[in-house]
């Protein structure tokens, strides 16, 4: 199961950044805490800590290149116009109303809506010439997280699960996690719900259920023998060994019971961070997303997705992708730049994008329709180049290529395109997982994790 | 029912009844599962008092006369009925079915070489019944009047009972849609899936025959809200396909859901593994792209009509494909994979389509249906996976069987129902004296042990915090507030989209929501309106009885003499609303077992 080459000390993130370096006082604080655990391991004989140590103390061995890749995923729900956003093309007749700006990537410009992100532009890989072949929200959205079409006798893992998988568990709280999630939040497909995003609200509200409702005596003694009580009848005479070879029902209580009080919970909690940090994230749900979605990678979480949606914009579009970006702007240039000052992009891939882009030209309602034949993502991190923009879409298409009763010929409008499949062969390669490695499915064929092809001219 | 003969069961009535003539003063007489009462005022000056009290009466008889128009009558069996059913049931060809049936999975035991566990005992067969005809389990009251029943005629009592009650309909529609047009929300304006679901139900509830449904669904004509069977073509008609219907995905739904053929992989390419044979063993028709594409081509033409009120129509258009290695597109003519000789030569491409996969002829609809359903009955399909079942492949007997009986017999979904529920195979027991294994289960020598669906653990929690059933007699109000929990607890617990019998592991944000979540919190903790158990802690002063209820009504089966013991020590010596509390701790470790989320 496990590919990776460093699957026998396969750590977190955060232990290796925090012995590896002082900058951080919650990466002290967290130290300090598991050498105090590490201490009272040894002291009190508390053996099942001493594992926990040793991890903790191989992680600090670790070269850098060695750590494990994290990927963080910010959702861009509906549809981001890449007019609006990364590929702006002022003055052209389906330019609209936004305007470009310069960015720290000499001759590269973006939107005017993106001001600070343009200041952060040399740690991104910026693909310009995205195509896909799913024009439906719903479709699309499983096509960019799965890198497949659907397809109704497969259902797909997305590629944080994929990552999951082919890793293994470091941390008590789960591994893939999905903040602000909304209709189609990234799932285990064939891999199993296992694998699916654990899936949150705005981390200023909290953790849904992880509270228990009742003092801790009562639910030890529910959870404890009472529940045993239970379970002993029911196994009673029932398939040999049900629990660990059908139902892991225990096996998931017990993992709920640890995550409920383990200390890697403060990753959630983003009120650690000091005040300006937060505020440069801005104050909206997705910021503190994306804060907590790097504190948690920092805690050895694989993988998140952070959903910013409200991209639909088939009416009024400039207001509204002004009014998307303006909160994604604040947000996506303060986890670059944390990120970059945590010394943790080198290990933490970062995509950016929606499941399509919006139509050139702009309907009778001022807005712009879905189009998948060539729209942008912003890659960032692990081995992608930093300050690099790949492929275009034509600025000054003809009229009559957009007309209804011809059919629209996708390969005029973006050059050196990168399809969805590429895109995933691509990311799976840069996060260290073999993207042509076969996995037999249920449906009892074998299939690779990814049919693309790694687009090398992404890669440094 | 009167609300102590729910509590303390009665023998003296013949079916559930939505009122009792009479109340008991032995126990406090309140009404099952009432909606909270209307506060009310005091103000100061006495003719503002008695003008609010007499609004406040009008309110109350208003807001009374509303809430009984919301309410409908239980599902009474009509002695017509009862006696139509009984002769069907003791037909010769159901009884002579039911006996062959029988013998095959005997032979099928007796062929894996494994024992055959005992029947298990009549409630635990009805909570199996409940789960798979209408997603939950049995209401302490329905539990009452299954027990007034004498023994031998419980089960045919309950499979009636279920199959008269509209939520069986509505139930099974919203399983048959799931397979027939996906879990996708679809084209926003074309596609009416509440539409489809509510038609399918009627066609069930009306006696109409499967073949009849599907006929009407493959070959409709006209808008999608007038003529809901037209869903299943609008339901592939997003903003990509611009007004049209697309071939590809139909044909793909058409052989799975309703023939169980997996061909959508010789859509791109030939099938060059050997795995599709459309011939037979002897001689062999191996899969080829021309086999999909010619069945696509039925839905080429399937568009909608000009002017847009007309709905969906067919314009006749080509169907056109460019197959693997051509450099040019070919025209592809309609055909079908397998059996031309059942295929019309008349009337409209999807009418010719419909015809064909109805024909009674064409074994693989009815082994496609009969699989479909055995899986909803059993929570697992006699085939896995269930639409796949290569028409070469050597199948259980059983399946061709019940298929065959199926067909001569109108292709009535509850005819195979019965059927089913009768059989062995249904009715063991899940747990043996001998060492039950996975080959006992693939055997069917023993009930399978499968994980419920996420509708049917929220379905479970409902109806486990109330005494009587939620089905169309309950108040608009409790339905709203049913539907409301159940749509917010099945998005954070997740569903499993069409892949209904697909077997998943619990989760740890599902363990999360049971353990901690607000309705498993609502329906357990102490709560006199919303959780039976703080009902039960409250009227029913002695402990074993207590514990008998709480059991009966979370797992519809008695405790064991050991969890009485032990459940009974937990409320030795405590009273009121400590007693409360050790009821709701026994109520939460219910809902969080293993047995709770799992048939049996």
């Amino acid at each position: 199961m496990c590919n990776d080459p460093n699957k026998n000390s396969q750590l977190s993130i955060a232990s290796n950044d925090l012995l590896a370096r002082d900058a951080s006082c919650v990466g002290f604080q967290r130290f300090h805490r598991r050498r105090l655990l590490q201490s009272v391991a040894a002291v009190s004989g508390a053996g099942w800590l001493t594992g926990l140590a040793e991890k903790l103390a191989r992680s600090a061995e670790l070269s850098h290149s060695k750590r494990p890749k994290s990927l963080l995923v910010l959702w861009l729900q509906g549809g981001p116009s890449q007019l609006e956003t990364f590929d702006p093309h002022p003055g052209s007749w389906i330019g609209g109303e936004a305007k470009a700006i310069s960015t720290s990537i000499p001759n590269v410009q973006i939107s005017d809506f993106l001001p600070a992100t343009a200041e952060q532009m040399h740690h991104a890989c910026l693909v310009r010439s995205l195509v896909s072949k799913e024009g439906d929200h719903e479709r699309a959205t499983y096509h960019v997280k799965t890198g497949w079409r659907p397809d109704p006798t497969l259902f797909h893992p997305s590629i944080g699960a994929i990552l999951c998988h082919q890793s293994e568990s470091n941390v008590e709280i789960p591994r893939h996690i999905s903040i602000l999630s909304g209709e189609w939040p990234a799932r285990g497909g064939y891999l199993g719900p296992s694998f699916d995003a654990f899936q949150i609200g705005d981390p200023a509200k909290g953790i849904p259920n992880l509270k228990a409702r009742v003092d801790e005596a009562t639910l030890a003694r529910r959870s404890g023998p009472l529940l045993r009580t239970l379970e002993t009848e029911f196994q009673r005479g029932r398939l040999r060994d049900m629990d660990r070879t059908r139902t892991q029902h225990q096996a998931a209580t017990d993992s709920a019971l640890t995550m409920m009080t383990s200390p890697q919970l403060s990753a959630f909690d983003i009120d650690a961070e000091g005040g300006e940090t937060k505020d440069r994230f801005g104050d909206t749900s997705f910021g503190r997303g994306c804060l907590a979605a790097i504190r948690l990678l920092e805690t050895g979480v694989r993988c998140v997705e952070v959903e910013l949606n409200g991209w639909d914009s088939h009416i009024n579009n400039h207001a509204l992708q002004m009014g998307r970006a303006e909160i994604l702007d604040a947000a996506l240039a303060a986890t670059l730049q944390e990120l970059h000052a945590r010394d943790m992009l080198d290990d933490t891939i970062v995509y950016c994008g929606g499941e399509f882009g919006r139509t050139p030209q702009i309907n009778p309602a001022g807005g712009r329709d879905h189009w998948p034949h060539g729209f942008s993502a912003l890659l960032a991190g692990g081995g992608f180049r930093r300050g690099y923009v790949h492929g275009a879409t034509v600025a000054k298409p003809e009229h009559e290529w957009f007309d209804k009763k011809q059919s629209i010929d996708p390969t005029r409008f973006a050059e050196q395109p990168v399809t969805i499949p590429d895109l995933h062969a691509t990311l799976l390669n840069a996060l260290g997982v073999d993207h042509t490695q076969e996995q037999m499915t249920p449906v009892g064929r074998p299939l690779r994790w990814s049919d693309g092809k790694v687009a090398t001219d992404l890669l440094s | 029912m009167a609300y102590n003969e729910v509590l303390y069961g009665s023998s003296t009535h013949a079916a559930i009844q939505l009122k009792s003539a009479s109340q008991s003063t032995a126990m406090p007489s309140i009404a099952p599962d009432t909606d909270p009462p209307v506060a009310t005022q005091l103000s100061a000056s006495p003719k503002r008092r008695r003008g609010k009290r007499l609004l406040m009466c009008v309110a109350v008889l208003v807001a009374l006369a509303v809430v009984s128009t919301t309410l409908n009558s239980r599902p009474m069996i009509e002695e017509r009925e009862v006696a139509e059913l009984a002769a069907l049931r003791s037909a010769p060809d159901f009884q002579q079915t039911l006996a062959t049936v029988n013998q095959q999975l005997a032979e099928m035991a007796a062929a894996a070489g494994v024992e055959t566990a005992e029947r298990a005992d009549n409630l635990t067969i009805a909570r199996r019944l409940s789960l798979a005809l209408v997603g939950n389990g049995m209401s302490l009251e329905e539990l009452r009047a299954f027990e007034s029943k004498p023994t031998q005629e419980q089960l045919t009592w309950w499979t009636d009972y279920l199959l008269t009650d509209s939520r069986w309909t509505d139930y099974f529609a919203e399983r048959f849609s799931r397979a027939l047009v996906g879990t996708d929300n679809g084209p926003f304006v074309l596609f009416r899936r509440r539409k489809l679901n509510a038609w399918l139900s009627e066609q069930l509830a009306s006696g109409v025959g499967y073949d009849q449904i599907v006929h009407e669904m493959l070959s409709a004509e006209g808008l999608w809200t007038d003529t809901p069977p037209v869903n299943f073509v609008t339901a592939t008609m997003d903003e990509a396909n611009e007004g049209r219907g697309d071939p590809i995905r139909l044909a793909g739904r058409t052989s799975r859901a309703l023939l169980a053929q997996r061909i959508d992989c010789v859509q791109c390419h030939d099938d060059f593994i050997g795995s599709l044979n459309f011939g037979s063993l002897d001689h062999p028709v191996a899969g080829t792209q021309e086999h999909f594409h010619s069945l696509a081509a039925f839905y080429a033409g399937t568009a909608l009509a000009d002017p847009v009120f007309r709905g969906i129509t067919d314009d006749g258009q080509p169907y056109r494909i460019k197959y693997l290695g051509d450099s040019e597109e070919s025209l592809v003519e309609p055909a079908v994979p397998f059996l031309p000789e059942l295929l019309p030569t008349e009337g409209k491409l999807r009418a010719r389509l419909a015809a064909w996969v109805t024909d009674p002829g064409n074994r693989a609809f009815g082994r496609a249906t009969v699989n479909r359903v055995w899986g909803l009955m059993f929570s697992r399909p006699l085939v896995d996976p269930v639409d796949s079942i290569p028409i070469d492949m050597s199948v259980p007997k059983v399946l061709d069987t019940l298929a065959d009986d199926w067909s001569k017999h109108g292709f009535q979904i509850a005819r195979l129902v019965r059927m089913i529920a009768a059989c062995d195979a249904f009715q063991r027991d899940s747990r043996a004296d001998f060492e039950v294994t996975e080959q006992h289960e693939q055997a069917w020598s023993v009930f399978p042990l499968t994980q419920l669906r996420p509708d049917q653990v929220v379905g479970n929690l409902l109806q486990a915090s109330k005494l009587s059933a939620m089905d169309s007699s309950s108040s608009v109000f409790r339905r709203l507030e049913a539907y409301g929990s159940k749509q917010d607890f099945l998005q954070l617990f997740g569903d499993r989209g069409e892949d209904e019998f697909e077997s998943e592991a619990v989760t740890i944000t599902q363990r999360l929501i049971m353990m901690n979540g607000e309705l498993a919190a609502n329906r357990t903790g102490v709560d006199l309106i919303n959780n039976a158990a703080t009902r039960i802690a409250t009227l029913v002063a002695d402990d074993q009885n207590a514990i008998e209820l709480i059991f009966l009504t979370t797992f519809n089966r008695h405790p064991t003499a050991s969890e009485t013991a032990a459940f009974g020590k937990e409320l030795s010596g405590k009273t009121a609303d400590e007693r409360k509390r050790a009821l709701s701790d026994i109520a939460w470790a219910m809902v969080n077992s293993t047995e709770f989320s799992w048939n049996h």
